[in-house]
């Protein structure tokens, strides 16, 4: 700014006070700038030079490979259980909580009276403060014996003798910790993040449209549907998108209820292992420099094309609305 | 569109009733519906606390502050029993760093967006870029800082954890400030510099001195987030079982602690574990709930 506007000053004008100063001070908030720029390439490329020697290993091939098996002289790595895993998980989570997180976005925009809208927001609010491991240590202890009770015996006596479908719901598994549970657990996290993003977004609709669809007569349900959802719904599929990248990436609650398993899971209530929570559970104990090691730092390397993906599209669905 | 809003209005009166009828039926099951989700989002997190509180009341003592880690009684009332001493200096440490570290860089990057390049292609690339990072998996930050710090200075450290937490701390702040100084009317900065004052000093005595709670706001809710972080802090500092403030060194923290317990299998142990956890999230909560009522009194 200030450099073309010198520029274009003859030059013959006396200096501007503290000109140097200006400089400087531009110069560190742009150079702050192209710092997180540069971090985000930093994060890619260290994480794809570090999966390099695993790529080189298993060829692309590893991406779709089942192989889990760390024992020395024959280890052989694939990536798809946890990839798989991260996105099952992911997505059973959105079919759960975004009814809910839509729910308590018309609630709180449309429904409750005023003097209720911001301490309930405020609670809201508050459960997407908690710390990822305190919902996975309340996930262990409380919601899988829950889960596993009265929820997968259940179904799965009920529905695991139908064919086909049934396969999904019958499970042997004792323990209890599952995909079923950790999507539940993941559903439950991103629900305050959907939620507050839609509420954001329902808010911005301009309050004489609604009126006049109050006007004709129309239901506060007939506003929703009629209204404020066609003239926000490009930014509520941002928000699911956002609510979507936070459970792909989710590592200590997960890791604490899916069980760790890395093989293929026929029913959603068997266990299994996400990118993030293998990296978590194994990484710390690889050795500096192995195969392993590399395998893992591939797998994180995916996890962030994915998020990124995602997240990206996201923010350009939400650019019009939230700044 | 459905049968609930039907082109054209009926000329049969009983039709019209029948319609009405449906209509508010259909808007009383959606209402109902929607006061049922609020309700489960409270209940959790009402179940949380409510576990929180049963279970780590329960075996919160002085102890739990003032003793390291021990290893398990195996029920023995006369063996010493272990506390998280060392995991909340850890904690502290590493989030202080992490904070200074990460603070200054976000509040010049805020302040790059809000006053220097608006609308600008650079400026749109580092918003975007801060905002993916804002929402990016912190398992992924771990693991960058792992091959950074970590791998050069050949074991885990406490520096290498306070630097993950710091690039956590950055999408944070700058999100806060930006949106801060953007509240800023332009008036404002018009008068300063119709003054003679150079625009960093506009910047330093008048937009942030404006946006001072916003952007303290903004730095507690960084401080909250990193205060519950594990994934990074698992592949950086590691965690460790005694006290620790040398920076080179793998060092303890009260998330890492509380995992390392809570898995453990031995009762005694996932009760302090439950402590911790009831210390981690009512602080945190704490810090959020002072930054809301510190941005509520400025509005």
């Amino acid at each position: 700014m200030s450099d073309s506007i010198n520029s274009t000053m003859p030059p013959v004008v006396r200096r501007k006070v503290g000109s140097f100063g200006d400089r400087l001070f531009e110069a560190i908030c742009r150079g702050a700038g192209i710092f997180v720029l540069l971090l985000l390439g930093a994060i890619i490329l260290t994480l794809f030079i570090g999966g390099l020697p695993a790529f080189r290993e298993f060829g692309i091939g590893f991406i779709w490979s089942t192989a889990w098996i760390p024992a020395e002289g024959r280890e052989q790595y694939g990536a798809l259980v946890p990839v798989l895993g991260t996105l099952i998980t992911a997505v059973l989570a959105i079919l759960f909580g975004v009814p809910v997180a839509f729910g308590i976005a018309f609630f709180l925009t449309e429904l409750a009276p005023p003097w209720l809208r911001r301490p309930v927001g405020t609670a809201i609010e508050l459960l997407a403060a908690v710390p990822s491991i305190i919902f996975g240590m309340w996930g262990l202890f409380v919601l899988v014996p829950v889960v596993q009770n009265y929820i997968q015996l259940p179904f799965g006596e009920a529905l695991g003798a139908l064919p086909l479908v049934g396969a999904i719901f019958a499970s042997n598994n004792f323990a209890g910790t599952s995909i079923f549970a950790a999507s539940l657990v993941l559903a439950i996290m991103i629900v305050p993040f959907i939620a507050a993003t839609m509420r954001d977004v329902f808010l911005t609709v301009p309050p004489v449209y609604k009126e006049s669809a109050y006007g004709l007569g129309a239901t506060r349900w007939e506003v929703m549907k009629g209204v404020v959802l066609p003239y926000t719904r490009i930014s509520v599929v941002g928000g699911i998108m956002l609510g979507l990248g936070r459970a792909l990436g989710e590592t200590m609650a997960v890791t604490f209820v899916i069980g760790n398993a890395n093989r293929i899971a026929t029913s959603i209530f068997d266990p299994s292992t996400t990118i993030a929570s293998v990296v978590a559970m194994e990484f710390p104990e690889s050795l500096m420099g192995s195969v392993k090691q590399s395998s893992l730092l591939a797998l994180g390397f995916l996890l962030f094309v994915i998020s990124f993906v995602v997240l990206a599209a996201s923010r350009w669905l939400l650019r019009s609305r939230l700044k | 569109m459905s049968a609930t809003i039907t082109p054209m209005p009926s000329r049969n009166m009983a039709d019209a009733r029948a319609l009405g009828r449906r209509r508010r039926l259909v808007d009383q099951l959606v209402r109902w519906a929607c006061l049922a989700a609020t309700a489960i989002g409270l209940f959790f997190l009402a179940s949380i606390l409510f576990t929180l509180i049963i279970r780590g009341v329960a075996a919160l003592d002085l102890t739990v502050f003032t003793r390291t880690f021990e290893p398990t009684t195996y029920g023995d009332p006369d063996a010493p029993r272990g506390g998280l001493y060392h995991a909340i200096m850890g904690t502290l440490v590493q989030t202080t760093l992490g904070t200074l570290i990460g603070t200054p860089i976000g509040l010049f990057v805020g302040t790059y967006l809000a006053e220097y390049a608006r609308g600008s292609a650079l400026g749109n690339a580092v918003r975007f870029v801060s905002d993916v990072l804002l929402s990016a998996p912190s398992i992924l930050v771990g693991l960058f800082v792992y091959q950074m710090v970590v791998l050069p200075m050949g074991g885990f450290s406490g520096i290498a954890g306070s630097a993950a937490l710091a690039i956590l701390v950055i999408p944070v702040v700058v999100r806060t400030t930006e949106d801060m100084l953007q509240l800023i009317p332009n008036t404002l900065r018009e008068a300063v510099v119709g003054l003679g004052a150079p625009k960093w000093k506009m910047v330093t005595l008048v937009c942030w001195r404006s946006a001072l709670s916003g952007i303290v706001t903004g730095i507690l809710l960084a401080i909250a987030r990193i205060t519950g972080e594990t994934a990074p802090l698992l592949l950086t500092s590691f965690g460790n079982n005694i006290t620790s403030f040398n920076l080179n060194s793998a060092m303890a923290s009260l998330p890492i602690a509380i995992y390392q317990q809570a898995n453990s299998g031995f009762p005694d142990l996932i009760d302090i574990a439950w402590a911790g956890a009831l210390i981690v999230t009512f602080g945190v909560l704490a810090i959020n709930i002072i930054a809301r009522l510190l941005l509520g009194n400025s509005k």
